[in-house]
Order: structure tokens, then C-alpha cells, then sequence
């Protein structure tokens, strides 16, 4: 059915799947140290062949460049956004709300007269962050225990499968409401703990499928027959065949925890004032889409922009990896 | 997104609305049978007059009840409606006489056994109604409504049936102003058929007022028709009203320029710069007896004290209220400079500038006077608020916002959401404030009483922060048993002072009701409990 | 097959079980919703001792479990704060948000897997970027603005729509709340469709099909299309859930009065038995649309096989 039997077997750990969506900007260290990773499932026989493949490939793919170099200025500004601003983002004046662009503001107040310039830039950390390490967490959570779901099929399926049926029953609101009110601290990792929490159900169901697929392939039956252990299977056969729809979903999902976080927020319980995001600036903007549109556009742009750039990252990667495509 | 596409969308939401009523001549030929369309919100409570505590279930009943008073849609005054003479010589034992031939739209008479029925039923603790509080006042309200344990009696031993259109009223302390009192919902006159079939009465409520219910899906719609044999003469101008549930007041301004809806009564705060061009001249915004506050926990001992009393004041005078009302609410609410509504009236209570200059923008003097009294407490203050209902989230922004530039410090002032309602409420009734909150006030009855005893009389039920003051009990007292109205609205106002002296709570602004309108329609207008009156619009 | 079936529909036992005494106590853990009801005011304590009683809040949790899963079993699903049955609730909730879901779901697949294949096929070309872009913005734009402006477009502005849906709420009125529910999801589903296609398009059988000379469309919908289903298939079956839960944006803009708006405010006024009645008809859904996923693997993929 497929030829990828042939191809020196990927070994892209659960683990790594993450890896590969991490910030980009230790993007060759991680994809090169993980074949060698405690895993154990390194290639033996011809070293850094199909990791190295990938990174040749991905050095030469302009879209990688572009997109590696966006998510790096991302994580420059998320840690100093002083370096491009010069104003504070909770110092607002009310007589110049909603006023459009002008000297020294080049994007224009909000509705609160505070500079929009200023607040994306500041709402880069909070927002990245949470994007970032709450589509990883997901992705490592929801991955492994999909995988282990529809590679061992019968009782750990059932089982798995129920309890993530029991997860995907939590409505948000609800879900928000009950675990991070009771939460006082202030930062965001309860808020991305929370995203994981009710976010992993989603991706464990994709790569539950996608391993369901892969592993009645011709050559996984083959290597079963040559008597390769379950990790070994797992790990160098079947993910590297199930891995394209986690990534396609989790660079989605990533602009939608974005977005989640504001809504967490508005409800009173993600992040507190005087908290910024972009999520959290989207949302009060939204309502006066009529008389102040650039109050919005300007965070959703910056939240396309870093959509985007995962977006084409998970393509190169994944690129990277088919082997029938090079 | 600019000026001129708003105009277009008005335009052709004009022209639209013209098609539909077939572009019918000027407003004042009403069709008395034309039927208009009107935003609604789905009651919280089930439409029993004692049980409804908030607007939209309000609004019902307004329609299709008639008390003994009824608050003139103008000036608020509390004029006779079905009460033919209120008498009292002591203000503590009154004699009611119903006026005749007034009936239920169901046929039936409305005597005076019906309103001391619907009392009691309101009062009785076994009905659960919540506005069972009103009736306090009443001799016997303990025994059929104890603070705990069973209820010993059924009726209250105050309320006795002297005729078939008399009955006394005896009350468990001097009230002067209870009379005026008697206009609001929880004391309208209920049918038999009410006790006789519940469950059918309120799947389709009947009252004595100038609609009745021809239709009502509960969530969804209700239909009222015009009662044609209404004996009263505020009988309705139009042929009914359709009210329509909408969740959300935007979609309701969506569909009124689409055509599809006659009445909003609720313009949402981001279409407020938008109702000019969308609307043009078929808006309105009239001031209604809401009251904004910001409240303190007086049960926090770091706000207990003669220090904190100057923070509140300095914090009040930190606090840009006209910047606010004008960019926040463009101008659907109007600075607060007392505790009480414009719509009482000077003769009714309302004193323009009883607060003086605590309520008028001073930041130098606001950072001098929280300099003074040793800083804020704890160094910042947080204002907590429900995220869930009403937009409270942008006020209290923009409040933080001008407290933190008033004293020059950007963390000074947070806003602290809360994530629903209820949860907002415990953490008031659980004493677990730890600063100021939001607290809003909307009138049962336009009296000076209402804006002040609910809300600073010790351990009212409406008294969050727990502020007591004796004086200010004290006046109170005096000015409820005071006989003459005009000796009473000013001790009430002296008990103001108190509150303002002590800045009980800080004032910040009334709030306006605010209505647009398709033009089928005309004569719109809105009451003081920013309700329209229905029955006096025309439909063309 | 017959007995996977059985033995998935005897799981459902624990997993409702499960589910609505996870969600009962979350409710619970919310704290007293008594205090919520009386407005602006602290309820007078023989009131809300009254109504704690008569909501059976005065009684321990898990008693007010055991009595609540009886009533459940006799058809009872309790009575929201305003008196309504939570059954009227649901007789008027469902239908409407059965339809608003069902033309999601179609939008997803037709357009999302229509997209997907275009663009699977065409990577790098004018119209993949295209389609990317629109992604982005599905994704960046809240639905609340884009169903907005929809709306002020379609339904003020051209007059082609009515802005809000009616109480009965017809399937034709349904049609741009549907896509505007549908919008984020269809980027999932075209960006899963894309990345498939693009992938199986090389593989063997393809090229074999190719090779025998078989016509383009043939290949493309009976042979890639079928194999590039199944991560769009699980996508979907898992979303039917959410949309018909999670609409609370769509229905407030376009004013339905459908699940995901009873559940939310079911949820804000901390009603248990609303939101665990609506809950649990949602579990049974996921669990449905679950096991008929699972058995749509065996139609795309003959290879699977379950016993």
C-alpha cells in the first residue's frame, strides 16, 4: 500500500512530534539530538540519514527560512518588548479613544485610549506563550495516548477512548469555570494547564486514527513478522506515517488556544488585569468592529502572522520527513 | 466601515421599513389595530407578580397588570389607579377602598379579596416568591414568612376584607410613604383562576390591565393583544405588542435596521455612536431610576476607618466621571452627584451636587488626599465586578484606568472579574470582599426611601458593604414615621448627608434608558423604570 | 462486527455514568446558586432555605446524585430556576441545534473536503495560497466578527437574509449561522484533506491507477480521496459534539435559542439540572458519532477489521 517501507525508517518519538512544532528557534538541535534520544530507537546502521535528509531539506526550503525567522522575531519580542516600544501598555488616556493612527502611534488607541501599537507588541509574550506550550502539551499528551489507543487496540483502546470521551463531555465554560476559579495565581500556566486538560481528547482522536491506519500497512506487518518490539514498531513504522494530521491539526489548534484564552479571560477566569494579550484585546475590540476596525485588525494580524508562521513550519517539516516527496 | 456606510445601512433600513408598512403616511394616525414588534428577554422567574425581580418580567406586567397605584409614565408620581380613596390617620393603619366595575380580562371582578389574596400568597413562605420581602411591613408577615422554621399562620393578621371593596391595612411601624409603595408589581390584585389552576395561569398569565396574553412559548415569544373591554383610560393605541426573546440586545438593533423588529429598548453600548446615523430621530434616551455605585466592605477593618473614609474620597475624586459617561456610555448615563435618581424629582428627594466636590474630578487633590490618609490600603485596590451579565467589564476598566492616572502609579487600581452572578453575590452575602465592588441600584418605586433605606440602613437586604450608622438609622426612622410627605423627603435628605459624609459608597452615575424605533412607529416613550409604555404608542 | 458493536454500546454504561457524576459535581463545586436569584439583594434566609429545598440542594451531594439518576431513569430531568421542565427545555433546544449542526457538518464536508482536494492537488499554486489566507482569517477573526459582519452585510445592508432566526428556525435560515459555526472547523477539515491528499497522491496505488489508465476523477475520488478520509472522518465525528454544544457565539449573534445557549446559561446560573441533563444527551452524541466513526474506518480502509 505504501512505499515507505523501503525508506530508512523515521524515528520520531512521540516526543519529538512536539519537538518539531517547538519555537523553531532550536530547531536543527532538536530535530538532530533526537534520534540519538533515550529512546533507544536511533538508527543504527546509517546515522543521521533521514534526520539529516530532513534538516538539508529544510535548510534549503525558503518557506522554512521565512517562517523560522518570524517565530524567532516572535520570541524576541515576547522577551523584550521594550526593544521596539517605548510607551507602558496600561497607560491610557479615555479622551483619545478609538482615535485612529497618529505621530508616535502609529496604530491608534482602543477603546480604553490605550496605544495598540504598544499592547500587541506587549500581548506577544502572553499569547505566544500560551499558543506555544499549550499546543505542545497537547500534542504530546493527546499523541501518546491516541497512539497507545489504536496501536494496542482491545482493552487500553477501550479503556483510553472512554476516559477521552469523558474529557470531550466537559463543556469549556464549565470546565473553566470550576477548575481555574479556584486558582489565584496570576500567570499563565493554569491557563495553558486548562487548554491541555480539554484540549488533548482532540488530537489523541486524530492520532488514534491515523496510527489505526498505519499500522495495517504492508511494511509494519512485515517488521512485526521480523520479530521488531511494540516500541520499535510504534516508534520507527507507525509514526512517522500518522504524524501529518497531529501537526496539521496542532499548528491549527494553535491560533485557537489563542483565541481561548481571551474567552477564559473574559469569563473572569484566565488571566487577570492588567494581563495583555492579543486574545484578550481581540475580544474587547470586537463589538465596535463599526467605528473602530483597527483596534481589531491589528492584534488578529499579528495572530494571522503567527498562525501562519506555524502553519507553513509544520508543512516544511512535514515535507521534510515524506520521503516520497524528495 | 466609515461614516457613509452607516448612512447607507440606514438608509436602506428606512427604506426597508418603509416597504413593509407600505410607506403609510405621518406618525400621529395611529392604527389602533396594528400590532408591533418588540425586544424582550426571557424572565428568570416564572411571571408571578410576587416573584418578579427584574426588568423583563417587568415589563409584562406592566402591560397586563393594574395595582392600586400606578407610577405616572412622566413624572413618576404615584397617582390612583384601581384605588378609589388610601386613608390613614396615624400612617400605620390604612383603609382601602377599590374603585368599581374593574374586572380580570377573564370576567371576573376585581374586589378587594383579590389584592389581599395576592398578598398573601406573596408573603407566604411556602409560595417561595422572592419579592415576599415587600410585604414586611404588614402585621403578621412573621408568622406566615418566620426568618426560620415553619410558618404558623397562612394570612397575615394585618389584612383584614372590610367589604367587598374595602380592606385595612395594618402596618408593624409607622410608614408614610407606604401608600406610594403600593405601585409596584409584587402588589397588583391576582384572579382566582391564579390559585384555582397555577400551573395553567402561568403557561398563560390573566390580569386587569390593558393587554392580555393571547399566546405565550415560553423562551421564545409572547403574544399580547389590545383587551377591548379594558375599563381603565390608559386602554392601548396599538392592537398589541409581539414581545421577541433575544439573547443578546445586538441582534435586536441588527434586526430593527433590517426591518424585522418595531421596538429595542435596550441600544447595546457599541452601537451607541452608530444609533444617530442608523436611526436618525427615532431614539431616545431619557433618564431612568438606575444608580451606580461603587461599594465598600465595611466589615474589612482596613476599610473601617476614619483613614479609609478620605481614601473613598480621595478615590471618588480620582475618578473622570463625565470622561466616562461621555466616551464609555456616550452619554446614556449622566455623572452622579448624590445617591439618589434624577427622576425623583427635586420635590421627590433628588438634590443636584449633595455631593459637592467628592464628586468632581480633581486628580491632584484625589493623589493629596490618599497621601494623606497613608496610601491606599495595602497600596493597591481592586474593583470587583460579575463578568457574566451587563458590560461592566469597560466601566470598571476605564475607572482603573483614570484612578491609576490620578495617582500617577499603572498598577494601582485592577479590575477583579468574577465568573458569574451568583458567584459575585456569595462572595458579597460571605463578607469576602476585600475592596470596592460594583453595585448597582434599580428603583422599586420612585422614593427618596427606596435609594436610601435598601441600601445604608443597618443590615438592609440590600446593604453590601454592611455600613451601619446610627444617625443615619436614626433619621430614617424619623423620616418614615414623618406624616407629611414633603417633612420626610427632608429628613431623608439629611440622611443622605450622612451617607455623603461618610462616603458610604461612591456615587458614579445615572443610568438612562435608551430605545430606537422602526417608523411605524410613534410616540414612544419611556417610563421611569426605563420601561416603555407600550400602551400609549401608535403604530402607523 | 456485531459484537463490537454490543460491547461498544455496553461501554457507554460507565462512561455516562462517568460523565454526568463528573459534571454533577462540578456544578456542585461551583458553590450556592441560590444566592444569584434574587437580584441585587441578599435573598431573606426562610426564602432560600425554601428554595434550596425545593431545588433539593440542602441534601449531600452524592444523595442528590443517587436522586437525580433515578429521576433520569423514570424520564424526569428536573426543572430549571424559571420553572420550565429541563424536558420542555430540550424539546425546544435540540431540534433547533440538530438542523443548525447537521448544515455545519455538510458545509465541512462538502466545502472543507472540496477545498481540501483542490488545494492537495495544487500545492504552492495561486489558489492553495488563497485558500491559506482564508484560513488565517477564520482563524485570527473571532466568529463573533465575522458572523457580525455577515450578518450587517447580508441580512441590512443587501436585505437578501433576516438577520436573526426565527423561533421555528427553518433549515434556509439556518444556512449562514451554519457556515459561520462551521467556519473554524473547515479550516481543520481542509487543511486535514490538503495534507493527506498531498501525501497519498505519490504512494503506489495511485501511480498504479494512474498507470492503468484509469480517468482523473476516478482516481482522485474512488482511490485518493477514499484513502486521505479517515484523519478528516475522525475530525469531524469528534466535532459534532462541539458544534452542537459549543455554538454559544453563533446562536447569541443570530439569536437561536439552541443548546449551546440553555447550556451556558445553564452553566452561568449554576443550574445542575439543566446542565447536566443537556450534558448528558451531548455524551450520548459523542458516543454515537464515536462508534460510527470507528466503523467508517472499516468502510475506508478494509484492512481494518474489528471483532
Amino acid at each position: 500500500m505504501s512505499d515507505r517501507h523501503e525508506e530508512p525508517e523515521a524515528a520520531i518519538a512521540g516526543t519529538s512530534m512536539g519537538g518539531a512544532m517547538d519555537l523553531g528557534v532550536d530547531e536543527a538541535e532538536t530535530l538532530e539530538k533526537t534520534p540519538a534520544g533515550p529512546d533507544g530507537a536511533g538508527p543504527e546502521d546509517r546515522p543521521r540519514s533521514l534526520w539529516s535528509d530532513a534538516w538539508r531539506d529544510l535548510r534549503r526550503n525558503p518557506v522554512f527560512i521565512v517562517s523560522a525567522l518570524v517565530i524567532l522575531f516572535l520570541v524576541f519580542i515576547s522577551l523584550w518588548p521594550s526593544a521596539i516600544t517605548s510607551g507602558s501598555p496600561l497607560k491610557c488616556d479615555l479622551s483619545k479613544a478609538q482615535e485612529g493612527s497618529q505621530p508616535g502611534h502609529p496604530f491608534g488607541f482602543d477603546g480604553q485610549g490605550c496605544d495598540v501599537y504598544t499592547r500587541t507588541v506587549y500581548g506577544a509574550r502572553t499569547s505566544v506563550a500560551v499558543g506555544v506550550l499549550a499546543t505542545l502539551g497537547v500534542a504530546v499528551l493527546g499523541s501518546v495516548l491516541g497512539a497507545l489507543a489504536g496501536f494496542f487496540g482491545g482493552l487500553s483502546d477501550s479503556v483510553l477512548s472512554r476516559i477521552t470521551d469523558v474529557f470531550f463531555a466537559i463543556p469549556v465554560v464549565l470546565g473553566g469555570l470550576v477548575l481555574l476559579s479556584v486558582i489565584t495565581s496570576n500567570t499563565v500556566w493554569p491557563v495553558i494547564g486548562f487548554i491541555v486538560l480539554l484540549g488533548w481528547p482532540q488530537i489523541s482522536r486524530i492520532a488514534r486514527g491515523a496510527v489505526i491506519t498505519a499500522k495495517h500497512n504492508d511494511y509494519v506487518q512485515a517488521a512485526r513478522a521480523l520479530g521488531a518490539s511494540n516500541s520499535r514498531l510504534l516508534l520507527r513504522h507507525i509514526a512517522p506515517n500518522a504524524v501529518a494530521p497531529v501537526i496539521v491539526v496542532a499548528t491549527i489548534a494553535l491560533g485557537t488556544y489563542i483565541a481561548l484564552e481571551a474567552t477564559l479571560s473574559y469569563l473572569g477566569v484566565g488571566l487577570k488585569p492588567p494581563s495583555v494579550s492579543w486574545g484578550i484585546d481581540i475580544s474587547s475590540a470586537s463589538p465596535y468592529i463599526r467605528n473602530a476596525p483597527h483596534a481589531l485588525l491589528w492584534p488578529s494580524g499579528a495572530l494571522a502572522i503567527t498562525v501562519l508562521a506555524f502553519i507553513m513550519l509544520g508543512d516544511a517539516v512535514r515535507d521534510a520527513l515524506d520521503p516520497k516527496l524528495r | 466601515m466609515r461614516t457613509t456606510t452607516h448612512a447607507r445601512w440606514a438608509v436602506c433600513a428606512m427604506a426597508l421599513a418603509l416597504a413593509t408598512a407600505g410607506c403609510g403616511g405621518g406618525g400621529d394616525s395611529g392604527d389602533s389595530e396594528a400590532v408591533l414588534s418588540a425586544s424582550w428577554g426571557d424572565p428568570q422567574n416564572p411571571l408571578e407578580p410576587s416573584n418578579t425581580n427584574e426588568v423583563q418580567g417587568g415589563k409584562v406586567l406592566d402591560m397586563i397588570f393594574r395595582g392600586l397605584k400606578r407610577y405616572d409614565p412622566e413624572t413618576g408620581e404615584a397617582k390612583d389607579m384601581l384605588a378609589e380613596s388610601i386613608e390613614t390617620d396615624d400612617s400605620q393603619n390604612f383603609t382601602i377602598t377599590v374603585k368599581d366595575g374593574w374586572t380580570f380580562s377573564n370576567g371576573e371582578k376585581v374586589t378587594a379579596q383579590s389584592f389581599v389574596d395576592a398578598w398573601n400568597y406573596g408573603a407566604s413562605l411556602r409560595n417561595n416568591q422572592r419579592n415576599a420581602y415587600f410585604f414586611g411591613y404588614i402585621e403578621g408577615y412573621d408568622q406566615v414568612h418566620p426568618e426560620e422554621g415553619e410558618q404558623t399562620a397562612d394570612t397575615m393578621s394585618g389584612l383584614k376584607v372590610t367589604g367587598d371593596r374595602t380592606f385595612t391595612v395594618k402596618l408593624t411601624q409607622k410608614f408614610s410613604t407606604f401608600p406610594d409603595t403600593l405601585g409596584y408589581a409584587a402588589f397588583a390584585p391576582l384572579p382566582r383562576a391564579f390559585f384555582d389552576d397555577h400551573d395553567a395561569w402561568v403557561k398563560k398569565p390573566v390580569g386587569n390591565g390593558p393587554y392580555l396574553v393571547d399566546s405565550y412559548t415560553r423562551g421564545s415569544q409572547m403574544a399580547l393583544r389590545k383587551w377591548d373591554d379594558y375599563p381603565g383610560d390608559d386602554k392601548a393605541e396599538n392592537g398589541g405588542v409581539d414581545l421577541k426573546v433575544y439573547t443578546d440586545n445586538n441582534t435586536a438593533y441588527t434586526d430593527l435596521l433590517a426591518g424585522n423588529l418595531d421596538l429595542v429598548d435596550d441600544v447595546p453600548a457599541a452601537q451607541l455612536k452608530n444609533v444617530k446615523n442608523d436611526l436618525g430621530d427615532r431614539y431616545l434616551n431619557t433618564p431612568a431610576g438606575i444608580i451606580q455605585t461603587l461599594a465598600f466592605p465595611f466589615y474589612d477593618p482596613a476599610w473601617n476607618t476614619e483613614d479609609a473614609k478620605k481614601v473613598r474620597q480621595g478615590l471618588s475624586m480620582a475618578i473622570d466621571r463625565k470622561q466616562i459617561t461621555d466616551t464609555i456610555f456616550q452619554k446614556t448615563r449622566t455623572p452622579a452627584t448624590d445617591w439618589t435618581s434624577p427622576v425623583l424629582g427635586e420635590d421627590g428627594g433628588f438634590q443636584d451636587g449633595l455631593c459637592g466636590e467628592f464628586c468632581e474630578f480633581k486628580p491632584d487633590e484625589a493623589k493629596k488626599l490618599i497621601d494623606e490618609a497613608g496610601g491606599l490600603p495595602g497600596g493597591k485596590v481592586t474593583i470587583t465586578f460579575n463578568a457574566d451579565t451587563g458590560s461592566h467589564r469597560e466601566w470598571v476598566n476605564a475607572v482603573c484606568n483614570s484612578i491609576n492616572n490620578a495617582l500617577d502609579n499603572e498598577r494601582a487600581c485592577t479590575a477583579n472579574p468574577v465568573g458569574t452572578f451568583a458567584d459575585f453575590r456569595n462572595q458579597i452575602t460571605d463578607r469576602k470582599m476585600t475592596g470596592p465592588f460594583r453595585a448597582g441600584w434599580q428603583m422599586d418605586y420612585p422614593l427618596i426611601q427606596n435609594f436610601l433605606q435598601p441600601l445604608y440602613y443597618t443590615n438592609a437586604s440590600s446593604n453590601d458593604g454592611k455600613w451601619s450608622n446610627q444617625e443615619f438609622d436614626d433619621l430614617v426612622n424619623r423620616a418614615n414615621q414623618e406624616t407629611d410627605t414633603a417633612k420626610a423627603v427632608d429628613v431623608f435628605q439629611q440622611a443622605e448627608e450622612v451617607v455623603r459624609d461618610n462616603m458610604a459608597a461612591i456615587p458614579l452615575w445615572y443610568q438612562n434608558g435608551s430605545a430606537g424605533w422602526s417608523d411605524r412607529l410613534s410616540n414612544v416613550k419611556l417610563n421611569p423604570f426605563s420601561v416603555p409604555v407600550y400602551n400609549e404608542i401608535k403604530v402607523s | 462486527m456485531g459484537r463490537y458493536v454490543v460491547r461498544r454500546l455496553l461501554q457507554m454504561i460507565p462512561v455516562f455514568i462517568g460523565a454526568t457524576l463528573l459534571i454533577f459535581l462540578m456544578v456542585n463545586v461551583m458553590g450556592d446558586p441560590i444566592a444569584g436569584l434574587c437580584g441585587e439583594r441578599e435573598c431573606d434566609p426562610a426564602t432560600a432555605a425554601r428554595l434550596e429545598q425545593e431545588f433539593g440542594l440542602d441534601k449531600p451531594v452524592w444523595q442528590q446524585y443517587l436522586t437525580y439518576m433515578g429521576n433520569l431513569f423514570t424520564g424526569d430531568f428536573g426543572t430549571a430556576f424559571n420553572g420550565q421542565e429541563v424536558t420542555e427545555l430540550m424539546a425546544t433546544a435540540f431540534p433547533v441545534t440538530i438542523r443548525l449542526t447537521l448544515i455545519a457538518i455538510l458545509f465541512e464536508i462538502v466545502i472543507g473536503v472540496a477545498l481540501g482536494v483542490v488545494t492537495g492537488l495544487r500545492r504552492g499554486r495561486p489558489v492553495d495560497t488563497g485558500v491559506l489566507l482564508l484560513t488565517l482569517v477564520v482563524i485570527s477573526v473571532p466568529t463573533f466578527v465575522t458572523g457580525l459582519l455577515l450578518q450587517l452585510l447580508l441580512g441590512v445592508k443587501w436585505g437578501w437574509i433576516r438577520p436573526s432566526v426565527s423561533s421555528e428556525a427553518p433549515f434556509d435560515e439556518l444556512i449562514l449561522p451554519g457556515l459561520v459555526l462551521a467556519s473554524v472547523s473547515l479550516a481543520y477539515v481542509t487543511r486535514l484533506t490538503r495534507t493527506s491528499i498531498a501525501e497519498n497522491r505519490r504512494s503506489d496505488y495511485v501511480r498504479t491507477a494512474i498507470a492503468k489508465g484509469l480517468p482523473r476523477r476516478r482516481v482522485v475520488v474512488r482511490h485518493l480521496l477514499r484513502n486521505s478520509l479517515i484523519p478528516v472522518v475522525t475530525f469531524i465525528g469528534a466535532d459534532i459534539g462541539f458544534l452542537m454544544g459549543g455554538a454559544i457565539v453563533t446562536e447569541r449573534i443570530f439569536n437561536i435559542h439552541g443548546v449551546g445557549y440553555q447550556l451556558y446559561q445553564g452553566i452561568l446560573r449554576q443550574n445542575t439540572q439543566t446542565v447536566v441533563g443537556f450534558v448528558t444527551v451531548l455524551v450520548l452524541v459523542f458516543l454515537v458519532a464515536n462508534l460510527v466513526v470507528d466503523l467508517l474506518y472499516a468502510v475506508l480502509d478494509p484492512r481494518i477489521r474489528y471483532v
